[in-house]
């Protein structure tokens, strides 16, 4: 699956990177601390987190993630947007916490 | 020049989780007793018992600079350090409206005491100070700077509220004077460790003395070429004109 039939299937919002929902989707991780992120998650994966630092950008670039989801529509700031723009990361938004659009993804077989 | 020994990290009674011991006669004592010549007072979201503390130490040849530790929305810990009474009041309005307006239980996390300068009980902060403000990183730094300010992130080496585990890695964006390394890392090894470090950045040491007894457990030498005051230290971070900044 890719990840704009997630985007479809989930409802979710596309903040950044709408040229490249192509992108399969191989997996998921879940963590707000970047620390873990960057030791935890893989290529391909979509990354759920309630972290909109500037750095998840960076991060998210440095492993080639799928996707960021923003969980609970937390507000993205500008600087984070700008830079997602700029280098092509696609930031997605979910109105749902966590927890359920954890869930939503499993049911979709993520 | 002249070695300074510093240490720019030591919490009061006003601060949830210190001891009932951390009163300004008594961090000014104990300060004097490990021979450190500068101390910044640094409590959680507040500088509200710097003044009681720089009071205490007024003819003591003790340099009290007026700090806090402010924890940022991305749960950052920052410490904010200033010279003059008016910088440091401009930045705690600044921060109090960035902080969340819930409760303190005292029962739970600690009291917050504010005290006067002998020590005595003046009152009790009823918010809950020791979380994150609604403050982001880069715009907090920015903003002590602009109003006089150090900047420096609090132990970035901690599992807890350092930048390195809340954020990765060093933000591009963010301008500081120095970073805090706490008393389990040596600045060497965390520039090895760290990504993104700027190379010039100064890597400091300070105790976070919760309790007497911490205080001083890890410090910084300044170099300066005069008085020690805010502007000195900014100086010996930059390594100017032959000052310097080193943990030894």
């Amino acid at each position: 699956m890719n990840v704009g039939e997630i985007v479809e299937h989930l409802g979710l919002q596309v903040l950044t990177g709408t040229d490249h929902l192509d992108g399969e989707v191989s997996g998921g991780y879940v963590a707000d601390l970047l620390s873990c992120v960057m030791a935890g998650a893989e290529a391909g994966d979509l990354w759920i987190t309630l972290q909109t630092h500037a750095n998840i950008v960076a991060v998210a670039s440095l492993l080639n993630v799928a996707a960021i989801v923003v969980a609970e529509s937390a507000p993205v700031p500008e600087s984070t947007l700008t830079k997602a723009a700029e280098q092509g990361v696609v930031i997605l938004s979910s109105s749902q916490p966590v927890y359920e659009t954890v869930s939503r993804l499993a049911a979709l077989g993520v | 020049m002249r070695e300074y020994r510093a240490d720019l990290h030591v919490h009061t009674v006003l601060s949830a989780c210190a001891e009932v011991e951390m009163i300004p006669p008594l961090i000014v004592e104990e300060a004097l007793r490990k021979g450190l010549d500068i101390i910044a007072i640094t409590d959680h979201n507040t500088t509200g018992n710097a003044l009681a503390v720089r009071a205490a130490a007024a003819e003591t040849g003790l340099t009290v600079l007026l700090g806090m530790e402010l924890q940022t929305r991305e749960e950052v810990d920052l410490l904010c350090i200033f010279d003059t009474e008016a910088g440091m009041a401009a930045w705690q309005s600044e921060a109090d409206a960035q902080i969340p307006p819930l409760p303190n239980d005292p029962e739970r996390f600690g009291p917050q005491y504010i005290v006067d300068s002998n020590g005595d009980f003046l009152a009790e902060d009823p918010r809950l100070l020791q979380g994150p403000t609604q403050f982001g990183l880069e715009e907090a730094a920015r903003r002590v700077r602009a109003l006089g300010g150090l900047v420096i992130p609090a132990h970035i080496d901690r599992p807890h509220n350092g930048l390195m585990a809340m954020l990765g890695l060093w933000p591009a964006d963010l301008v500081a004077d120095a970073a805090e390394v706490s008393y389990n890392m040596r600045p060497s090894e965390a520039r090895r460790t760290f990504r993104f470090l700027p190379p010039d950045l100064a890597l400091i040491s300070n105790s976070d003395a919760h309790w007497l007894d911490w205080m001083g457990k890890a410090i910084t030498i300044f170099e300066l070429a005069a008085q020690p005051c805010l502007e000195e230290l900014r100086r010996a971070l930059q390594r100017l004109d032959g000052r310097c900044a080193y943990v030894p």
